[in-house]
């Protein structure tokens, strides 16, 4: 397949006067052409942490890159001095974030944002950006475009607002736009305006997305493949029927049965994931939910469990997939069941 | 039925002859043990009406009853003192809604302390015994808000409104703020003290799956006015009003197959301003089966059958 990005053992730390805290602790991923890789996590599981440091937007100090490799077609990303950095950053990644608001610059207008980045990279005039720009809006479906663009970002609704900041990261035609919660902050309705919008935008433009979220419905309409974190690794990946129907780590599975779903009737209780994740000041020696899962054994809280591969697509980590553990219906019954 | 409105309105008056109508006309009841879940998108006016009905805002007209004793407009402090015996909230914000100068001792203590009536012994071991009923260690007390994880201050905001032991809660947003894992924590929790304090709830919420769960009833608003009233179940799995039909559309779930099947244009357009509004429906401009006589008569609430309340012209 045509990979294009290429993400191996990345470790990110930061210094801070409680200590260090090590936030990535060895991630790999590969993002192919078209492709929607979801990373999806709770707060603290280092999935923004994991993109800021591909965008060399992570600030050092306090923070450090102390191990890994990431190549974007074939080159290294990582560690680059900002103005080699500023080469790919807007043009072959884009990037938008969870609050629009906040990400644009309150005293200039969204057109003249949006032309900054095509004068920046692509050399453009002044008016051809605006006009460019104002085209760019119009793609992302904001009404009323030649007007909206003279508008400051106060005079937007967050959905609209969310539509600016995927016109300006398309303007150079990325081959892989970032979206870090990019609904978040969004009602019901409006995400599902957004998510079509991304998805129609991937189709028109083949493009790849990496979508961060906490949101395990959002992945279901949107991934391809996702990744699921926790403390600071990639502890499942797989496509998204092999994470939804085979789940095959305590903590996916936690997770769902933590979740409403919708044929769920009212009698049968959630079953919540008892405690919190671990203090990655000290991060543990073993596997980093043991504390947590309810099928917890004494390997997994000293030894880190190896990546098991389930299926061609599909990689977890838990020592409950080594030979000699017990069978657990619950990840194990996956042999016999299909996705229907 | 505990608690009932009548037309209840708060509108604000937001400078120039500009008036913001936050909630324009809600004529909901509660009754005793039952959770109702109120659903809309931010700026519908939900947490408004919560605060309204449970005296945090003056009311700018209609009734508010509670257990048949008529609520007056504006809350005099008496009357805060008197009814919040009964009637408590949860805040969405579990971070600015606790003071973090203050102990956790003080927070949870501070209803029974304004109620007077006991000593500060009694009040201690009446914290002690709440913080450890929504599963917090009582030797925590003394210690700081910023020295909780979110989920376990949401847990002190639910302490602190349960230590009175009121009737009825507003919960407005009380999961929003939480991971996946703790949310199930938090919902659990108030559903458990429900059984066993036989509390009355209005669960005030923006999802949809959850409040489906939680909630006996559900009411779904729009800029101000309700749109739809029923059983959870009916309200989710056979929406009637075109706005709830968009709402619940719009709503993911976490199953891929379901998600791949589902044919579905999002709504056009975004929720319009509450200020100055005219008669007519609220959602009319967005409505894909608009009908002349919905720009200029607002639709009421009307019975569509046993349980069921609708306001749309279609169902006239």
């Amino acid at each position: 397949m045509d990979t294009i990005l290429s993400v191996k053992d990345l470790e990110v730390e930061f210094s801070t006067y409680g200590g260090t805290v090590k936030a990535v602790r060895g991630v790999s991923f590969d993002v192919t052409r078209g492709e929607t890789l979801a990373i999806v996590g709770e707060s603290g599981c280092g999935k923004s942490v994991t993109v800021q440091s591909l965008m060399g937007l992570i600030p050092m100090p306090p923070g450090r890159i102390t191990n890994g490799t990431a190549t974007l077609n074939g080159k290294s990303i990582l560690n680059l001095p900002a103005a080699e950095a500023n080469k790919f950053r807007g043009v072959e990644i884009g990037m938008i974030f969870q609050d629009p608001m906040s990400s644009l610059n309150p005293t200039m207008t969204i057109g003249d944002q949006i032309a900054e980045t095509l004068k920046v990279h692509r050399g453009k005039s002044d008016r051809e950006a605006f006009s460019m720009a104002v085209e760019l809006l119009e793609r992302t479906h904001i009404p009323e475009a030649s007007k909206r663009a003279k508008q400051y970002p106060f005079e937007f609704s967050g959905g609209m607002l969310q539509r600016a900041m995927i016109a300006q990261s398309l303007a150079c035609n990325p081959a892989i736009l970032i979206a870090d919660e990019p609904t978040t902050a969004l009602d019901v309705t409006i995400q599902a305006q957004i998510l079509e919008l991304m998805l129609e935008l991937q189709r028109t433009e083949n493009m790849s997305i990496i979508l961060i979220t906490h949101d395990l419905a959002v992945v279901a309409r949107m991934a391809d493949r996702v990744a699921v974190m926790y403390a600071g690794q990639v502890i499942e990946s797989g496509t998204v029927d092999d994470i939804f129907y085979r789940s095959s780590h305590p903590y996916t599975l936690g997770l769902k049965e933590a979740m409403p779903s919708n044929t769920h009737d009212r009698d049968k209780s959630l079953t919540p994931i008892l405690g919190s994740p671990p203090d990655l000041f000290k991060p543990p020696t073993g596997c980093g939910y043991c504390a947590r899962c309810p099928y917890a054994m004494s390997v997994c809280a000293e030894h880190l469990p190896p990546a098991t591969r389930i299926s061609e697509s599909h990689e977890a980590k838990c020592w409950l997939h080594h030979a000699t553990a017990p069978r657990i219906k619950e990840l194990h019954q996956l042999d016999d069941q299909d996705a229907g | 039925m505990l608690v009932r409105t009548e037309k209840l309105k708060k509108h604000f008056t937001i400078g120039k002859g500009q008036i913001l109508h936050a909630v324009d006309g809600i004529s909901l009841t509660i009754d005793e043990n039952e959770i109702l879940g109120l659903v809309g998108e931010s700026g519908s006016g939900k947490s408004t009406f919560g605060k309204a009905l449970i005296g945090l805002h003056p009311r700018t007209s209609g009734e508010a009853y509670y257990n048949g004793e008529r609520l007056p407009d504006r809350f005099s402090t008496k009357d805060h003192l008197h009814y919040s015996k009964q009637m408590q909230m949860i805040f969405q914000d579990p971070y600015s809604s606790l003071n973090p100068r203050m102990t956790v001792l003080d927070i949870v203590g501070e209803g029974p302390t304004i109620q007077g009536q006991q000593s500060n012994l009694e009040i201690r071991d009446k914290v002690a015994f709440w913080l450890e009923r929504v599963g917090l260690n009582a030797d925590h007390m003394s210690r700081y808000p910023h020295e909780f994880s979110g989920g376990q201050r949401q847990r002190i905001g639910i302490a602190r409104a349960m230590i009175i032991e009121p009737r009825f809660v507003v919960c407005d947003e009380p999961i929003s703020a939480l991971d996946v894992s703790v949310q199930a924590q938090v919902i659990n929790l108030l559903d458990e003290l429900k059984q066993s304090m036989g509390l009355t709830l209005l669960f005030i919420a923006h999802d949809l799956s959850m409040v489906r769960y939680v909630s006996d009833r559900m009411a779904v608003m729009y800029l101000g006015s309700l749109t739809e009233v029923g059983p959870s179940n009916d309200v989710f799995f056979e929406p009637q009003h075109p706005y709830t039909q968009f709402l619940v559309e719009s709503n993911p779930e976490p199953d891929p197959n379901l998600e791949r099947s589902r044919a579905f244009k999002p709504i056009v357009g975004e929720i319009t301003s509450p200020v100055n509004v005219d008669a007519g429906c609220r959602f009319a401009d967005r409505c894909p089966r608009v009908m002349d006589r919905c720009q200029v008569e607002t639709p009421e609430l009307i019975a569509i059958s046993g349980d069921r309340q609708v306001a749309c012209h279609l169902f006239d």
